[in-house]
């Protein structure tokens, strides 16, 4: 059945263009989240929209499973294949397609790189605004699955805040599209409910993008302290001055120590913590922002503090904290990512909570976070050659997104459910909450073949499969005219 | 009251202790409720949608009532869930800039509280609005440019089912991922999935400083053969476009033209610090008043001969967060900003020829128009306004529709197809598979 159907992919979508070789399969079987795998049955590389219908037609009649995958950074498993599934690998559909400066719109199909769009529209200066650390490989349809954040998403929003049309094929193999490039949306939102679902209810094959002018001026100001305490007291004031900074970062003393070893970033040498503030803006307004930060940080009792505003002196002082993540591995043969969520105000309790749980079960915990929005990346580190650590590690874990929940948090701030946590939803959400949600899906995708097994624990029966819909058909809506 | 609706009444009456029958005074868009409860929480409100569901009562929330007779009007309407006494601020922690509200909560009350930390919830709505409408109607005013609408600024909700069954959805961090966002479902979707219970916004720092830049375009002088047309159409663009993508970071850019023979205005907002903001309101007038260069598709116009330039510190005169409705006819264009300068002239010619006088009014710089006509405007002349500013507006890049009318045009049925129609019937069956919520209002 499965060679039926990949001759079905080979014609739709060209023989060179459809992946049989067990070899190559296995490069298909996870995402940046490398603890979870399984090898897809076939990959294909469609190159345009109605490809993408026809692969996803073809699947749906044969009943076989399917996922979108853009270039495999995400770190929840939502990219993970079915065992017996198809992934559609979007990576040949990569062309920006229009940039329209005067709207601030441009259409990009999923394959572009996020840092690609901003490349595409600098010389309008303009930018596109949503920017997770990956942004030079990360995918637009990635970031459109994910909802993908990033580190100045604290005053300039998510993805699902800068996209204002998708065009996508249905988990019934049709074209559509959610929303017009206007923003403005007629009738129900399906663009806003889209953007997030983890590739749960189909498959973007257009993105109209928001840009947004590039400010005046950028200043990123680096401040040292003794304790995260101190550093915690200065965010504080920040925001309680009603400063909205574009990013406030905050790297523990752990985490310093691996970035210096990893990219000699040259952070304060004793620092028990850093704080990185960056200001954008019209000129007229950062001056003023920058000049209380820099007192408020002094007050705080920093050790030190650092200014940069020309590109290349902020690119060198974000080195160290875009580096942290991969440089932990200098420390540690293994270790796990968290993405919890608290209270900002609920930050300093949760980091006394993870440095208890780390003191009790002997595992070290890095903690890198967006102090401005209490965006949590724990990173916990064990050596997988000792036997039990892993598990201990998984626990510690666990035990941090509890008391994230326990905080009136979020089990994940960008990084997404997916498969990895999926388990948590039940203790984030009541069983009424996620019946509801999946109506949403049952609305999407009944047959439940497009990425299933992620973000809920477990799948609602969706009743009868509804007769299939096309929107030429039967009697026009009344409502729709005046809704 | 017949038996029937005595039994009606004693079960609605078991959910919630404030159940009446509907007056006239309740009644909208040619419609009168059977009956009206105002239940007092969302437990409350829970149960009344279990026994509404039970007794095929057909269902319509209400929150503000200001907006009813927008929209295709319910085909019927047994029960209004009146949610004027779920109106509490439930939380508001100021050092996370998160507030959770009831969806009765009036707007106005909402920000006074909020205003005590310095703080609000940035969307320009009418003090008698209530959380509630405002999500499900998806209302946002002149500062939509920098802070979007509901959807934007809504980071929880709890709904209602119209079965009973509650659910929340988000949370009360900014940053969440977890789990289908079911906000931006319901916000805008004019009470036809469930009741909204509860709201949680993120908030913004209340500004310490406004200013308002004002381009003020003349009519052209009577007697030319575009005295009826929007003063310098194009010129009226370009000087929007090059506000809304300027890095001064405007909160609104709104285009305000009361009809022929008028001048027109564009006002752009800046908030911010005093300082800041004066000296971006400076920068701004510059800008406006600076001659296109050719070198870049997205510079500025120069400001026509006679048209004049100021800043002030208080809003113009004709500022306000949503268009007047009472009695009007009330068109909505949605359009990519590039098209605005091709609507304008499509409503000044359509004025010209057709000898009718509409008013232009709204956050022209963030894509979106109100079109006021008379309340008693003829539907041909209606039609031919949709058309003419369907015409040039892109395919599949923008809308007109009729947002508010009066009986007339109840009977009209769908003249173009919204993106995704399919896939919203499809979440319409499977939220209220018996349709029970505002039937006949949109899809089902």
């Amino acid at each position: 059945m499965l060679s039926e159907l990949a001759r079905r992919l080979a014609r739709a979508v060209g023989p060179r263009d459809v992946v049989t070789d067990p070899r190559e399969l296995a490069t298909y079987e996870c995402d940046g989240l490398t603890s979870h795998r399984a090898t897809p049955a076939l990959v294909v590389f469609p190159r345009t929209a109605e490809q993408v219908a026809a692969v996803v037609r073809h699947c749906a009649q044969a009943g076989v499973p399917f996922v979108a995958r853009g270039s495999g950074t995400g770190l929840s498993g939502g990219a993970v294949p079915h065992a017996d599934g198809v992934v559609i690998a979007l990576s040949k559909m990569r062309r920006v397609l229009e940039v329209d400066p005067v709207a601030r719109r441009a259409v990009v199909e999923p394959g572009v790189t996020n840092l690609a769009v901003t490349q595409a529209v600098a010389q309008h200066g303009l930018f596109y605004a949503p920017d997770p650390s990956s942004q030079v490989i990360c995918s637009v349809g990635g970031n459109v699955a994910e909802n993908s954040g990033g580190a100045h998403c604290l005053k300039h929003g998510f993805t699902v805040n800068h996209v204002a049309g998708l065009e996508v094929v249905t988990p019934a193999g049709e074209l559509t599209w959610l929303g017009d490039g206007t923003g403005v949306p007629g009738g129900y939102d399906l663009l806003g409910a889209f953007t997030g679902s983890e590739g749960t209810l189909g498959i973007v094959t257009k993105i109209i993008v928001k840009l947004t002018p590039a400010p005046e001026v950028v200043h990123l100001v680096l401040a040292g302290y003794k304790t995260i305490a101190d550093g915690g007291r200065a965010v504080s004031e920040i925001i309680a001055r009603g400063i909205v900074p574009a990013a406030i970062e905050m790297m523990d003393a752990l985490s310093i120590e691996a970035a210096e070893a990893a990219v000699a970033c040259g952070y304060p040498q004793d620092a028990g913590a850093v704080l990185l503030v960056e200001l954008d803006g019209p000129a007229a307004e950062v001056e003023a922002e920058l000049a209380a930060v820099r007192e408020i940080c002094t007050l705080a009792g920093a050790t030190e503090v650092r200014e940069a505003d020309d590109p290349a002196q902020r690119a060198a002082i974000w080195r160290g904290r875009k580096a942290a993540f991969a440089a932990v591995g200098r420390l540690s043969p293994a270790y796990i990512v968290q993405d919890g969520v608290v209270p900002r105000t609920a930050l300093g309790d949760v980091l006394a909570r993870i440095s208890a749980l780390s003191l009790e079960s002997g595992i070290r915990v890095a903690n890198v976070f967006h102090a401005g929005d209490g965006n949590l990346h724990p990173l916990v580190l064990y050596n997988d050659a000792v036997e039990g650590e892993a598990e201990r590690a998984e626990e510690v874990s666990g035990a941090i997104l509890d008391a994230c929940i326990e905080h009136g948090g979020s089990i994940t701030g960008e990084h997404g459910v997916g498969l990895d946590k999926s388990k948590y939803m039940p203790k984030m959400f009541t069983a009424e909450d996620l019946d509801t949600m999946q109506l949403l899906r049952c609305a999407f995708d009944p047959a439940g073949l497009c990425n299933p097994g992620k973000i809920f624990p477990t799948p609602r029966l969706c009743g009868e499969v509804p007769g299939h819909r096309r929107a030429a058909d039967g009697p026009a809506r009344p409502g729709l005219e005046i809704f | 009251m017949t038996s029937e609706a005595d039994v009606t009444r004693e079960a609605l009456g078991l959910a919630c202790a404030n159940v009446r029958a509907g007056a006239v005074a309740d009644g909208f868009a040619g419609v009168v409720p059977q009956f009206v409860a105002s239940p007092s929480s969302t437990g409350e409100a829970a149960g009344l949608l279990r026994a509404a569901a039970a007794l095929g009562l057909a269902v319509v929330p209400r929150g503000g009532g200001s907006r009813l007779d927008w929209g295709t009007p319910p085909a019927r309407c047994d029960l209004v869930i009146d949610t004027s006494a779920m109106n509490a601020v439930l939380e508001h922690a100021a050092g996370d800039l998160v507030a959770r509200v009831q969806a009765g909560a009036r707007m106005g009350h909402v920000a006074e509280v909020l205003a005590a930390a310095g703080q609000e919830v940035a969307l320009d709505v009418p003090p008698d609005a209530t959380a509630g409408g405002v999500i499900a109607d998806a209302l946002a005013g002149p500062r939509r440019l920098r802070y979007g609408s509901p959807r934007d600024l809504l980071i929880g909700i709890t709904i209602v089912r119209p079965d009973g069954t509650v659910a929340r959805a988000g949370g009360k961090v900014v940053k969440n991922v977890a789990g289908y966002d079911l906000g931006k479902l319901f916000a805008g979707s004019a009470g036809t999935l469930g009741l909204i219970a509860e709201a949680t916004f993120r908030l913004h720092p209340l500004p310490a400083a406004r200013a308002w830049v004002t381009a003020t375009f003349p009519a052209p002088g009577p007697g030319g053969a575009g005295g009826a047309r929007l003063p310098a159409g194009a010129g009226v663009a370009a000087v929007i476009a090059a506000a809304a993508n300027s890095p001064l970071v405007p909160s609104a850019v709104e285009l305000h033209w009361p009809g022929p023979g008028e001048a027109a205005a564009v006002g752009v907002l800046l908030e911010g610090s005093p300082d800041g903001v004066a000296a971006r309101a400076g920068k701004m007038s510059e800008l406006l008043a600076t001659p296109a260069s050719p070198a870049s598709a997205a510079s500025p116009g120069a400001l026509p001969a006679g048209a004049g330039l100021a800043a002030a510190g208080t809003a113009p005169g004709w500022w306000r967060a949503l268009p007047e409705t009472a009695g009007v006819t009330l068109l909505r264009a949605t359009f990519w900003v590039s098209a605005l300068g091709a609507v304008l002239a499509a409503i000044g010619d359509f004025a010209r020829d057709a000898g009718v006088a509409p008013a232009v009014h709204g956050p022209a710089g963030a894509g979106l128009l109100y079109v006021t006509l008379p309340g008693n405007v003829a539907p041909e002349h209606v039609d031919a306004l949709v058309a003419a500013v369907r015409g040039v507006i892109p395919a599949g890049r923008g809308s007109c529709r009729i947002a508010r009318a009066d009986g007339r045009f109840r009977e009209k049925k769908s003249l173009e197809e919204v993106p995704g129609a399919a896939l919203m019937s499809a979440v319409r069956e499977q939220f209220d598979p018996s349709g029970i919520m505002s039937p006949g209002r949109f899809i089902g």
